[in-house]
């Protein structure tokens, strides 16, 4: 059969790991930027306690690999009697993961937020809560959309991962198809075209987005 | 929960094994680390050069690697050259490549962008007093460069350590898959090992990436202290 034949027939399976890839996507990046926001917060405030919990836990997530995560979840949680379903597995994984690289990012726009600014609160006699409110919050988040943008584009890719708990994304649709026919350069042809797809005009968004909200943050 | 299963850890050589795969992972992750700063700093020069076909193809070269996700890379290499160019190396050198050249990439962008974040006034002056292209970047250009790209430098080796974990699809003998097969020996004697194995790979890990991420951060604190006054 022609290279062409065997593209077109993959395509189907292909679409349905394309799909699921964006999904699992979806709901891990939702998902580490709320638990990102959350352990930001508590370390910007310094709750007692919580914001020590949330240091370790960016700490421990930030420099341990994915995979290692992932089997953790997926085949040793289930020794001390805590089972989930691979897919499951994964998006807790991801947003484990994605929650502490978000938490830099947004601590990272929190502390970039001028001494002249803060200074400036201060002076007309801001609360620490207005501060944080009308002040550091406005201008931390605009600053630390680039590194969100390239968390999202970071977290998408790492979802080629799950292919090590049988989750079938698209790299497990490739790996699996491979398994079968031996005919690599095809599928892995259509795995590349298929993350360029979703990754091309997604970080071009990106990157006009990181444009206007720097405009709206220096423009003045 | 049974605590016999941290014994799996220390039966026999499996401790020493284990030790043995974190070593085949860092020296993985140190050599490609060495190549791919090397090739990065030569790509991240020639694309503040004013070629634009080349730095047309240097950043084609950099948004490939950037999109394509590393598992990905590692298949690409690990199916394709040995069958379209009949060029075969052992997994762990396909994979000491495919992270040089990852590694190339980002550090080209990391340098081009500190090269060109150089005041423009010590580009000026070096010209002015006669310096020709080699000698300003080798004595002006480069070394203030470099102290601007140290703690990226840092975090892009603690991502590739991090991303050896990914050795083990290639069928590398690192330390996850070592870790596997001991696991496996010792599935019915000790069904909980596998907590134990995985949870000492973990620690590996943390314990090799947390310092150079501390390292890092605090350089870059310096610095913004020093920029901010």
């Amino acid at each position: 059969m022609t290279s062409w034949g065997i593209i077109q027939q993959s395509l189907p399976m292909f679409e349905k790991g394309f799909v699921l890839t964006l999904w699992l996507s979806f709901i891990g990046i939702i998902g580490s930027i709320l638990v990102g926001l959350i352990c930001s917060l508590l370390q910007y405030f310094k709750v007692p306690i919580f914001h020590q919990i949330a240091t370790v836990y960016v700490e421990i997530s930030r420099n341990t690999p994915l995979l290692i995560q992932l089997f953790f979840l997926y085949y040793a949680f289930p020794v001390i009697g805590i089972k989930f379903s691979a897919q499951l597995c994964g998006i807790i994984g991801l947003i484990f993961l994605g929650g502490s690289y978000m938490a830099e990012g947004f601590t990272g726009g929190f502390n970039g937020v001028s001494k002249g600014q803060l200074e400036s609160g201060k002076a007309i006699g801001l609360s620490r809560w207005q501060l944080a409110r009308y002040v550091v919050f406005p201008q931390g988040f605009s600053l630390s959309v680039p590194a969100m943008a390239a968390n999202v584009i970071f977290l998408i890719k790492e979802t080629s991962i799950f292919t090590v708990i049988a989750i079938p994304e698209l790299t497990n649709t490739a790996l699996d198809l491979i398994g079968m026919y031996y005919r690599s350069n095809e599928y892995l042809f259509v795995l590349v075209v298929a993350y360029a797809i979703i990754l091309i005009p997604l970080s071009a968004i990106l990157t006009l987005l990181e444009k206007r909200v720097r405009y709206g943050s220096f423009g003045n | 929960m049974d605590h016999s299963g941290i014994s799996v850890l220390f039966e026999g050589t499996n401790f020493t094994r284990l030790l043995g795969g974190l070593w085949v992972t860092v020296k993985i992750a140190g050599v490609a680390l060495i190549l791919g700063l090397i090739l990065g700093i030569v790509l991240g020069v020639l694309r503040t050069f004013k070629n634009r076909l080349l730095r047309l193809i240097l950043r084609l070269y950099l948004e490939f690697f950037r999109i394509v996700p590393t598992v990905v890379l590692l298949f690409l290499f690990y199916y394709i050259l040995p069958k379209q160019l009949n060029f075969n190396l052992p997994a762990d050198q396909i994979a000491t490549l495919v992270f040089a050249l990852w590694v190339g990439a980002e550090m080209s962008d990391i340098v081009r962008g500190a090269l060109i974040s150089v005041p423009k006034h010590q580009r000026e002056s070096g010209l002015a007093i006669g310096l020709n292209r080699y000698q300003l970047y080798r004595y002006v250009l480069i070394p203030q460069a470099i102290t601007l790209e140290i703690p990226a430098t840092i975090n892009l080796a603690t991502r590739v350590i991090k991303t050896t974990s990914l050795l083990m699809l290639i069928s590398v003998m690192d330390v996850i898959n070592i870790g596997q097969q001991i696991i496996e020996a010792n599935n019915h004697t000790h069904p909980t090992g596998v907590f134990w194995v995985y949870g000492l790979i973990f620690l590996f890990y943390f314990l090799i990436d947390y310092p150079l991420s501390w390292w890092a951060k605090r350089l870059e604190k310096r610095r913004l202290e020093r920029t901010n006054g």
